[in-house]
């Protein structure tokens, strides 16, 4: 935001803003920068995923929109999307079939505003920006259980059920598997919790040698995001092979692409939370790294690593249960979880490193 | 709706301090436009919340009158409509029919006829057992061995190809023999070479990607367990029935074609992750039966005998004696049987075919009582059926 208020200032003109007008105006620049940001990285992650799919499957994926390696397949696919018929299902609930993919799109949307992409660059600098990433992101589970509910369809309701009871029980893994990061920081502030894991990787969160216990936190919060965005092994909400398509059964359209998108924009969300706290965030691997790569791709690079191990992990494994689900993160992740918490703060109280 | 089955519940709803609140089970479709149900089976579920309390599966979705079309067209005719019963294995189902025409009307057949019909059902085999893996495992959320399983089911179709001219549905044998020899381009080599292939290298990467994978074994090991004596009292067959730890093949134990004189084991389930006939169970006598069906393949082709492979004409009509014969051979789901009657004519009086999915499929209102709705996928996914053979 401070930079954006400086270029703003620099601009012709600029001088005689009032800090209000300031404001306003970068909150609507980064919104509509965030915006086409979430949109094109749905746009290259359906591509990505198809192509990661196919080298997985000893199969080439798409070759023929585009050209090259099929790289338009995803806006052809969008282009398709618009140019459905919108369905409402006549017993449907009118009002709460229109609003559920909204409200799907606005958690995933409002949680990027906190996401740092490079020292100063950061939509909505909040002091308690990851307890609002975590707080907004709440919402996509209200907007699933509605649009399953109102679609007044058996399926759809099995999904949202489904996907309610699991994304509520594994933010409490996500959420908890964090808080010894925020320990070590001594901030939830997103960009202060970059810069103490400044010089090179020995000195990102991950680092076992450092303190072994944020390192299971790491495990626990990679496990906990893959369940948080429905997908890989834990895709209880669409399981398309028991569910038909679970909560978005009925929908057609854009507001099925909203799902679509929601479900990208979450899945690259939560990587980058995961570069974030325990990768470094913009900070490159080796410190001399540092000033030759720009940050933001720095950061943006270690997200994309991240959305291909979840890929990788979707296209090999089988789905486990709703019960097993559960179990594991009730029984297992929950208390792993805590004990790393308690472990991370012992560490730090034995080694000095308060 | 609510009735004496709704009682085993011990929900919120049954307690005393809730008072009158009305509740019921869950009426919910299953098919026939379902991902799950392997075609169009319909399956009537009554359910609370995940947990399935009344399985009624509805069939008749994909019926053709296979059973009247053998009245109307003669016998030769009637092995296209014989493909079209296990459409993933069509050459076990030429071969059932044939063998039980062959019976009816005492046809010779040469002993080269025998090799090559044992050879291509065996390889059909192998197809259709490739496909209830690939189909299980995409049942259970697994992608990829889909694809793997695709590819290799893809050589088997284009050495079937090269043989029958066709590549899923394939018409090829024909009561007294097989409609052509084998093609002289290297067939034989070349199926020896792709069994070798999947013996030593493909089946280990479905066993180390699918089979042992922790996720897999967990879903899938003491889920709907079919004990012996419900498989004998629902007369299931195949690798339903070895799968529940009994040893039965007409392959061995009622021996048709020149199966006798092939040595193979008959894989049966063991109960190594669970319960013995749980689904894991049968899945995995599907991927041993792999195994033993490339040992059949490989011993009918290195001592395939010289000679004719037909042991009539094809253009003659053929006319079987007043009478009547049942024949049962194993196809890849299980006993494949034909009853045939004739009144002398160059058509059946009656064909009656007893086919093993439809007797496997009857244990799920058994079975499938009490599991979790994604059991169930895993129940339908494990008795591998084929929704052509059961409506006929």
């Amino acid at each position: 935001m401070e930079i954006l208020t400086d270029l703003f200032r620099k601009m012709p003109g600029g001088d005689g803003m009032s800090d209000q007008a300031l404001l306003i105006t970068g909150a609507v620049v980064m919104a509509t920068l965030m915006f086409i940001v979430m949109a094109l990285c749905a746009i290259i992650f359906t591509w990505m995923e198809r192509k990661v799919a196919g080298f997985i499957q000893n199969r080439y994926g798409p070759m023929r929109t585009g050209r090259w390696h099929g790289w338009a397949q995803a806006v052809a696919d969008m282009l398709k999307i618009l140019g459905k018929e919108d369905i409402i299902p006549a017993e449907a609930h009118k009002w709460l079939f229109m609003t559920g993919p909204i409200l799907v799109l606005l958690g995933s949307l409002l949680a990027w505003a906190a996401i740092p992409w490079a020292p100063g660059f950061v939509a909505a600098d909040l002091d308690l920006g990851l307890f609002y990433i975590f707080a907004v992101s709440s919402l996509v589970i209200l907007g699933l259980l509605m649009s399953g509910w109102a679609s007044n369809n058996k399926w759809a309701l099995y999904g949202a059920a489904r996907g309610a009871a699991q994304m509520i029980s594994y933010e409490i893994p996500l959420a908890l598997a964090t808080i010894p990061v925020v320990m070590a920081t001594g901030s939830l502030n997103t960009q202060d919790i970059v810069i103490a894991q400044q010089g090179g990787i020995w000195n990102w969160n991950i680092n076992p040698v450092h303190n072994p216990f944020l390192f299971i936190a790491f495990v626990m919060y990679f496990i906990a995001s893959i369940a948080e965005t429905n997908r890989g092994p834990f895709d209880m909400p669409e399981t398309e092979s028991e569910l038909v398509a679970g909560y978005h059964t009925e929908y057609t359209g854009m507001r099925f692409a909203f799902f679509f998108l929601s479900e990208y924009a979450n899945l690259f969300l939560v990587s980058l939370i995961a570069s974030m706290v325990f990768l470094g965030g913009w900070w490159a691997p080796l410190p001399f790294l540092d000033g030759i790569v720009p940050p933001a791709i720095t950061f943006i690079i270690k997200g994309v690593v991240m959305v291909f191990l979840n890929m990788w992990i979707r296209w090999t494994l089988p789905r486990v249960r709703v019960d097993q689900l559960m179990h594991l993160c009730w029984k297992v992740m929950i208390p792993v979880s805590l004990i790393s918490v308690v472990g991370a703060g012992f560490w730090m109280i034995l080694f000095n490193q308060v | 709706m609510a009735t004496e089955e709704h009682k085993v519940t011990k929900g919120w709803a049954d307690q005393d301090h809730v008072g009158e609140v009305k509740s019921e089970l869950l009426e919910l479709n299953m098919g026939p436009q379902h991902p799950a149900t392997h075609g169009v089976l319909r399956l009537l579920l009554h359910t609370d919340g995940e947990i399935v309390y009344k399985v009624t599966p509805v069939l008749g979705y994909l019926h053709r009158c296979a059973e009247k079309i053998a009245e109307g067209v003669n016998y030769k005719q009637w092995v296209v409509y014989s493909d079209r019963f296990d459409y993933l294995a069509p050459m076990c189902c030429n071969h059932a029919y044939v063998t039980a025409m062959e019976k009816v009307g005492g046809l010779e057949v040469p002993e080269r006829a025998e090799h090559i019909r044992v050879a291509v059902a065996e390889l059909s085999r192998i197809a259709s057992h490739l496909i209830a893996l690939a189909t299980f495992g995409l049942d259970m959320g697994a992608w990829t061995p889909l694809l793997y399983c695709f590819r290799e089911r893809e050589e088997i179709l284009n050495l079937l190809e090269r043989i029958s001219g066709g590549r899923m549905l394939y018409n090829y044998m024909v009561p007294g023999g097989v409609r052509y020899d084998i093609p002289k381009d290297n067939w034989v080599a070349d199926v020896l070479d792709f069994i070798t292939m999947l013996e030593n290298k493909k089946l280990d990467d479905y066993n180390n990607l699918l089979s042992y994978n922790k996720i897999f074994v967990e879903r899938l090991a003491d889920v709907a367990v079919l004990s012996k004596e419900d498989a004998f009292q629902y007369g299931c067959t195949g690798p339903v029935l070895r799968g529940s730890g009994v040893q039965f093949d007409c392959r061995r134990d009622d021996p048709y074609s020149v199966y006798d004189r092939f040595d193979f084991d008959i894989p049966v389930g063991l109960g190594e992750m669970g319960t013995v006939g749980d689904c894991w169970d049968r899945y995995m006598v599907r991927v041993r039966e792999i195994e033993q069906s490339c040992r059949i393949v490989r011993q009918a082709l290195e001592t395939l005998p010289d000679g004719a492979y037909q042991s009539i004409e094809l253009k003659k009509i053929v006319k079987a004696p007043a009478g009547a014969a049942y024949s049962r051979t194993e196809s890849s789901k299980g006993e494949l049987g034909h009853y045939i009657i004739s009144d002398g004519g160059q058509t059946a009086f009656r064909n009656k075919v007893r086919s093993p999915s439809f007797c496997n499929l009857q244990v799920m209102e058994k079975i499938g009582v009490g599991l979790m709705v994604s059991d169930l996928v895993a129940l339908v996914g494990s008795l591998d059926i084929v929704l052509g053979e059961i409506d006929r």
